[in-house]
């Protein structure tokens, strides 16, 4: 094989602690080598030429490059290889700038590390073999999973696409928590005069399917071709039927339902619909409160249904769902308050939190849009917010800024103070984080046109004091002790990942942090892709954000499907397990343990059975070939042979 | 962290061998490297698909070929892109590492372990003092009195 070696200097991010012309110097001895040489920008247009002329002028039949990390590079360099004429498989990277110059500035080393990195992606490469892809069709319709503003809003954009959407929500409406929301900052519009109509539009686009009250039970296949199944949970109540009238929900003689849409501060029924404006407008009956379920004496509800909508006897549905793309928009939980017992949240009814106090100013909530404290109604005089309730607080395992709430804190203080202009307001703060478009000058004019009184500082303690309470905490600034009385605390209350995001990031076989908040492809170049192929990520699920970027995000995903299906088909990873049949000795182990079941027999004459790899269902992992027996079974691009040529060039 | 700035000057490299999985661990040495996590200079990563592709012998050849030490990185248990790649790797190296004492190497040149795309300061942490432990125990030794069972394993 004629082999060529490039080394990147990168302009210094390399050869500032790596001698890259010693480090070409010596892959010139190696063997196979037949050119070697460094460059100043390798990834660089006149690099990849300088690759591309060597091919040819040297004939070279493989190329390493020695540069930045092939998660970074390896798409580009196997590109420019192949318009040179070589099988994009006859390339192989050394990682010399985040494993070796970006780690260690002792020259010397660095440059054996570099050296001998570059030996073993040669001694891998003389066993390398061109492989070819194939072409997959693509099934041109697309999953949302999760219907906050984020998914409705990938889903609203995938359908103008002229795209068929499937949009499965786990709650009975979509909205997410900008239904719950009373207005937006930095404009205080209306949440759900702004939503509204999207959601509308969700129902009435004739290419969008959507499941509420629905959870994805499991998916298999790939990009492309993804089969989910989707569990419809019983809602006892037909939505076929249902008109989303009302009239079973006034009848329902169970009056003691925390209202969870209204943060369970008033009661609902036992069935109900969440909200006025809810998408769906169905009817579902909660098991848990139901007295026909509970103590199997009620029928109120089905009796006075006037389309006969409501059957107790409905069961859990699984419906399945063939898709090639999917955008995962799950969005956010709320931390608990009760975690920081000093505050009293949980304990205290005039300790609340900031989405509860957003169901306070909304004229659709439990108080009818009148501030009202919960306790005893009373409007009250002196609110004191306190900022990074679990955000901010590594002690609570909330090392992370939540990202919306200072700017949340602002609007509820402005929006108190237009409601009741006598009412003092009191923020207890940590730092200000403002950084969107007019948002600074949001908060400015909370301090400035409306009075706000701002006091950097942690709260120690709150405790009630006759019927107020009392926030007992520091003004660092002026470095003393303050203590405010109030009728209301409300505490914002931080970001954390939503309940079941790590299990539903398992089906879905993607990554996520610490936290429980899903890890694109890239921090900075790939923000909405996943690693695995053809799924997406938009909204909150992500990380902390505020609607307009999760909008933002929510376009930018389905524009990335949409690229992905403006063709027929796709190419295959050509990366995958292939069995040599005079080894195997059919033993089946491959077939076990395969995760993907991309392993089958196949009959051969004389009724001798051989295992068959399925090149478009394996993904590539490497476990059956680990597993075999006598290594029949080979990964292509990473086989035995490959791996321990690196092993033998590093330490023979 | 133990050794962020401070790595230990060594006139003499050690030969460390790392196989990292693509999705998680060899994506956390990257983040490492972006963030200019400084660290020691023996290790020499070989990416791998995942660690369920990690055959044990890799790491056996390895030390017999005279490796100093060998680590292996990859996906949290839970977490692996191919869903269970690493729970099988986890039963193997285990083993491994019982089984290598009978082969006459000392078990602690030898750590697996799982290290996230995003915990650069992590894989700053192992590799350091997976490196300052290899270098206490010095360079291997070889194996050749153990002729038995290396050619058992090393055919
Ligand atoms: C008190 C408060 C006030 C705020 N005020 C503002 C403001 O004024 N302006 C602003 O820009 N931002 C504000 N925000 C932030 C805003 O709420 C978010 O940016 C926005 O709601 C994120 O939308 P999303 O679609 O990503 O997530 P979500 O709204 O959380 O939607 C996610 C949806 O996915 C569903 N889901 C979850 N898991 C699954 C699953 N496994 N299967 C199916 N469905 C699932 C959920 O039921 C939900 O419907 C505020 C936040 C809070 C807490
Ligand atoms: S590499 Fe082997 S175990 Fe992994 S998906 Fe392919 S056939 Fe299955
Ligand atoms: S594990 Fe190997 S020997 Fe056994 S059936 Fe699969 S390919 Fe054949």
């Amino acid at each position: 094989m004629r082999i060529g070696v490039f080394v990147c200097q990168c302009g210094t991010n390399i050869a500032g602690t790596v001698d890259t012309q010693e480090v070409a110097r010596r892959a010139g001895n190696l063997p196979d080598v037949a050119y070697a040489t460094s460059y100043m920008y390798t990834c660089s247009e006149p690099g990849q030429q300088e690759i591309q002329r060597a091919i040819r002028e040297k004939n070279l039949q493989g190329v390493v490059v020695a540069a930045c990390s092939p998660r970074m590079h390896e798409p580009t360099f196997r590109r420019a290889v192949e318009r040179a004429g070589l099988n994009r498989f006859m390339f192989e990277m050394a990682n010399i700038r985040e494993h070796v110059s970006w780690i260690n500035n002792d020259r010397e080393a660095n440059t054996r590390k570099a050296a001998e990195l570059v030996e073993m992606a040669v001694a891998k490469l003389r066993f390398n073999q061109p492989l070819f892809s194939s072409q997959i069709s693509v099934n041109k319709r697309v999953m949302v999973i999760g219907g906050g503003v984020a998914g409705i809003q990938a889903a609203l954009d995938c359908s103008d696409g002229g795209l068929d959407v499937v949009l499965v929500e786990r709650k009975s409406s979509i909205g997410g928590k900008m239904a719950q929301l009373d207005k937006t900052f930095p404009t205080v519009d209306c949440s759900s005069c702004i939503l509204g109509p999207k959601m509308v539009d969700v129902v009435q686009k004739d290419n969008i399917t959507l499941h509420a009250a629905s959870e994805v039970e499991s998916i298999s296949g790939y990009v492309g071709n993804f089969t989910v199944e989707v569990r419809k949970k019983a809602t006892y109540v037909d939505w076929t039927a249902c008109t989303g009238c009302g009239a079973c929900i006034e009848k329902c003689p169970s009056r003691k339902v925390p209202d969870v849409f209204n943060e369970n501060l008033a009661n609902a029924r036992a069935i109900n619909i969440p909200f006025p404006q809810a998408i769906p407008k169905k009817a579902t009956i909660n098991r848990d409160y139901c007295l026909h379920f509970t103590k199997g004496k009620c029928g109120t509800c089905q009796k006075v249904c006037p389309t006969g909508a409501v059957n107790y006897e409905m069961q859990d549905e699984i419906v399945t769902e063939q898709v090639g793309a999917i955008i995962v928009a799950t969005g956010y939980d709320l931390f608990d308050a009760s975690v920081y017992g000093e505050y009293g949240g949980g304990r205290y009814a005039d300790v609340i939190s900031g989405i509860q106090y957003e169901r306070i100013l909304s004229a659709s909530g439990p108080f009818g849009g009148h501030i009202k404290r919960p306790s005893d109604g009373k409007e009250p005089k002196d609110i004191v917010f306190i900022a990074c309730v679990g955000s901010r607080d590594a002690s609570v395992g909330r090392p992370y800024c939540s990202g919306v709430c200072c700017m949340y804190i602002a609007k509820q203080a402005i929006l108190t103070r237009d409601h009741l202009p006598d009412t003092r307001v009191w923020v207890f703060y940590m730092d200000i984080r403002a950084p969107g478009k007019n948002y600074d000058e949001f908060v400015r004019r909370a301090q400035e046109e409306y009075g706000v009184q701002y006091i950097r500082g942690r709260v120690g303690k709150v405790y009630p004091k006759g019927d107020r309470m009392v926030v007992q905490g520091n003004d660092t600034l002026l470095g003393v002790q303050v203590e405010v009385e109030a009728d209301l605390v409300v505490l914002a209350t931080g970001i954390e990942a939503s309940a079941g995001a790590r299990e539903l990031a398992e089906k879905l076989r993607i990554s996520y942090d610490q936290y429980g908040f899903y890890m694109e492809s890239h921090p900075k170049l790939r923000p909405v892709e996943t690693n695995t192929a053809g799924v997406y990520l938009a909204g909150v699920c992500q990380g902390p954000k505020d609607i307009p970027s999760s909008v933002a995000m929510g376009s930018a995903a389905a524009a990335k499907v949409q690229a992905l299906f403006s063709r027929d088909t796709i190419e295959t990873n050509p990366q995958v397990a292939l069995v040599n049949e005079r080894v195997c000795i059919s033993c089946g182990k491959c077939i076990q343990v395969c995760p993907f079941g991309a392993i089958q027999w196949k009959e051969l004459r004389g009724g001798i059975r051989k295992a068959e790899v399925l090149p478009s269902v394996c993904q590539g992992c490497g476990l059956c070939n680990a597993t075999c027996p006598p290594k029949a079974i080979q990964l292509q691009h990473a086989t035995d042979n490959q791996i321990l040529a690196e092993v033998n060039a590093l330490c023979a | 962290m133990s050794g962020s700035n401070s790595v230990p000057v060594t006139e003499q490299g050690m030969k460390i061998v790392g196989f990292l999985c693509n999705w998680c661990s060899y994506g956390g040495a990257d983040t490492a490297g972006v963030c200019r996590f400084k660290q020691p200079t023996d290790l020499r990563i070989i990416r791998i698909p995942c660690t369920g592709r990690m055959d044990p012998l890799f790491a056996a050849k390895s030390l017999i070929y005279g490796a100093d030490g060998v680590l292996v990185s990859g996906c949290h248990p839970r977490d692996c892109h191919y869903a269970v790649g690493n729970l099988y790797a986890r039963r193997r190296l285990e083993v491994l590492k019982h089984f290598l004492p009978f082969m006459g190497i000392d078990p602690r040149r030898f750590h697996y372990t799982w290290v996230s795309a995003s915990e650069g300061q992590l894989w700053q942490r192992v590799v350091t003092d997976f490196s300052e432990q290899i270098h206490q125990l010095g360079p291997n030794p070889g194996i050749g009195a153990e002729s038995e069972i290396f050619e058992k394993l090393g055919n």
